[in-house]
């Protein structure tokens, strides 16, 4: 009997939540589920609330099995998951700061995402009216003698996202790191509410401006379905192009930034000159540099022209012939791997731990991939591999992305030679009623979740949309640990976790 | 490595022609922007970027225009690491609340005379996001912009033509 079935029997199932099951369960089986995190024999997908309610995703890695539970908050609290699980801490603390749910026995209260400034407490909750007032944060302590501290943002020095670091050194070695996020936060999942799908499926694909495909995808897909329908053979097709060009930009820009911040600015200027006929071969098949708005709910807004299909392959051909030299260079450096090679090592029980997904988790031991489990169209029609390693350093999550920049550019051959025909766009039917859709996809960073309810006249009562960021951002602080502060820049980026996709 | 530093050494540079200046940029920086730059900076800029909420898809475009096809620094534009050392503040996303007392540090950190670029939609007015509890509007509700390069994300060329308008002062007062 697998960790997920025997609990689904022991509670009520929600009639329309498609596709993985969603139950309604008591303290005693949401109890019983916070164990098994603790444990080992789950992984948390997600934690988010609701006015009254809050949801948790659950995978059974082992069988392949997803489910919601969902509790009952009217009372203004619920059971925290914290205390057996630490992975769900910062979940914990924003859902107290967005619905005003308390976490009972949680095993952290500051507040997170709310910094003071919004003029409302509990904005997707009772949203009570407050006067602005910015209260100093807490930082956890570090103790010990000649300690210091070195506050770092929110406003970097290079052309990244704002975010605050603090850090507790002892001498040059980084004792603590702690993160303090939410600067970007948008109220994302507020401005969802009420939204009609055109509108929301715009703010989806806004939530990390890196992965706009990743996120149009996960939320076509979720409201799919919510309404059960499926997107036509050939949308499907060009989706997971759309998605592989957008892995391969990424992936080559994050393999030439890690360089620079080990000061080999060689790699970053070729691997730049990919990643900008990447995004360039993008905007001539699908009209835009960073496929934004490309994927619409029903299938896709653009087919692929052949002027579009010429500047892919001829993408690929550079590729092929440009990137082994690159590698070449990357692996045969001294001075490079001499910064890379074991530095921000990420141990796999923690990767493991906190569900981890992408490069970071794959560098770290665990190889779950979305587009192999759960799985979606037409991922199990193509021949790919997942790659994997355990010595979870920076070196680890470069080669990490160099095997699946191998792997994503014989994956867009193999779509360009078998796209099949036919209509990209199909109509979406009348909301039956209140319906629930989710999705689970695999974006450039690792698995984003979306999860949402339309109301019956087809509009969004509520989404949530979970970056793999929220899994990823605190091993960065385990990963550094023991690490010189002037090597945070360059395990930071080999992480690269989204602020925007974290903040929401 | 000495092959492939080789190879660029005989290969064609990848640089691509400048483009043209943006009409509408150069009509909202006016003739008074030439008076001061020219006498003050000559023709190289010291840009800040600011990220004040932005999903960071400006971002991504703003670093592609170091790549090899656009190479910013040709133009006497720079990045800089601090607010101190800067002329320009490239400010991008909607203001949000938490992001507002330091986008406002920044601008006072910054020493005149300085200038605003506001940089895509989100940062004209909000752009999608507006409206929201958590956003205070566009990069004008905190800070006096400039120049507004839009754009979701404007692509490089579209930021370049707009940033070249404040190094091509002459044409802007033979327009006005």
């Amino acid at each position: 009997m697998s960790m997920l079935s025997d609990l689904l029997e022991e509670g009520r199932l929600a009639a329309q939540h498609r596709p993985w099951p969603r139950i309604d369960v008591d303290a005693s089986v949401w109890r019983v589920a916070a164990e098994r995190l603790g444990a080992g024999q789950l992984t948390l997908l997600g934690l988010w609330g609701e006015p009254l309610r809050v949801h948790m995703a659950l995978l059974d890695e082992a069988a392949g099995e997803i489910a919601v539970l969902s509790i009952d908050a009217s009372s203004g609290r619920f059971p925290a998951i914290s205390p057996f699980h630490p992975p769900a801490i910062r979940l914990e603390r924003a859902i107290k700061d967005l619905f005003g749910l308390e976490p009972e026995a949680a095993m952290d209260r500051r507040p997170w995402l709310d910094h003071g400034r919004w003029g409302v407490a509990a904005p997707l909750g009772q949203a009570v009216a407050l006067s602005v007032s910015p209260a100093p944060y807490a930082f956890l302590p570090a103790e010990g003698e000649s300690l210091h501290q070195v506050p770092v943002g929110p406003v970097h020095a290079g052309i990244i996202e704002p975010g605050h670091f603090r850090f507790s050194a002892s001498g040059e070695t980084v004792v603590r790191l702690e993160e303090r996020l939410g600067y970007v936060h948008k109220g994302i999942e507020g401005l969802m509410r009420g939204a009609d799908l055109e509108r929301a499926a715009k703010l989806a694909g806004r939530t990390s401006g890196d992965s706009a495909v990743a996120y149009g995808l996960a939320f076509a897909r979720a409201i799919e379905a919510a309404l059960g329908i499926e997107a036509p053979a050939r949308a499907i097709w060009l989706r997971a192009l759309m998605a592989e060009l957008e892995r391969l930009a990424n992936h080559f820009g994050d393999i030439g930034a890690i360089c620079n911040d080990a000061s080999f600015s060689l790699m970053h200027a070729h691997c730049g000159v990919l990643r900008e006929r990447a995004l360039r071969a993008a905007s001539a098949a699908f009209g835009h540099r960073l496929m934004r708005d490309c994927i619409v709910p029903g299938g896709v807004a653009v087919d692929l022209s052949p002027p579009g299909i010429v500047a892919i392959e001829a993408l690929l051909r550079e590729a092929q012939q440009r990137f082994p030299g690159l590698i070449e260079l990357y692996d045969n450096t001294a001075s490079l791997q001499d910064r890379t090679v074991g530095s921000g090592v990420l141990r796999p029980d923690l990767a493991a731990q906190y569900g981890a997904g992408g490069y970071v988790g794959r560098a770290s031991g665990r190889s779950f991939d979305a587009r192999r489990r759960p799985g979606y169209a037409p991922y199990p029609d193509l021949d790919f591999t997942v790659p994997m390693r355990s010595d979870g350093d920076v070196n680890a999550r470069v080669w990490i992305r160099i095997r699946e920049v191998e792997q994503s550019l014989g994956l867009i051959a193999q779509i360009l030679k078998r796209l099949p025909g036919g209509p990209i766009r199909t109509a979406l039917p009348q909301a039956p009623g209140s319906c629930e859709g989710m999705a689970l996809c695999e974006g450039f960073r690792g698995d984003i979740l979306v999860w949402l309810r339309l109301d019956g006249e087809g509009k969004i009562e509520r989404c949530h949309l979970r970056d793999p960021s929220w899994f990823q951002w605190p091993l960065l602080e385990a990963a550094i640990e023991g690490n010189i502060v002037a090597d945070f820049p360059l395990c930071n980026k080999s992480f690269n976790c989204s602020y925007s996709g974290h903040d929401l | 490595m000495r092959k492939l530093l080789f190879e660029s050494l005989i290969q064609a540079p990848l640089t691509e022609k400048a483009p043209a200046i943006d009409d509408a940029a150069l009509a909202e920086l006016g003739a008074a922007f030439e008076r001061v730059v020219r006498r003050r900076l000559g023709r190289s800029l010291s840009i800040r970027q600011v990220d004040a909420g932005s999903c960071n898809g400006c971002e991504l475009e703003i670093n592609a225009l170091s790549n090899a096809f656009y190479d910013l620094e040709r133009f006497g534009l720079r990045f800089v690491a601090s607010p101190r050392h800067a002329d320009v503040l490239l400010v991008t996303g909607p203001v949000t609340q938490n992001m507002r007392e330091a986008l406002d540090r920044t601008y006072r950190a910054t020493p005149d005379p300085k200038w605003v670029v506001a940089v895509g939609d989100c940062a004209r007015d909000g752009g999608v996001f507006a409206g929201s509890y958590a956003v205070a509007g566009g990069v004008g509700a905190v800070v006096p912009v400039d120049l507004h390069i839009p754009g979701c994300p404007p692509s490089p060329v579209q930021i370049l033509q707009g940033l070249l308008a404040l190094l091509a002062p002459e044409r802007a007062t033979t327009k006005a």
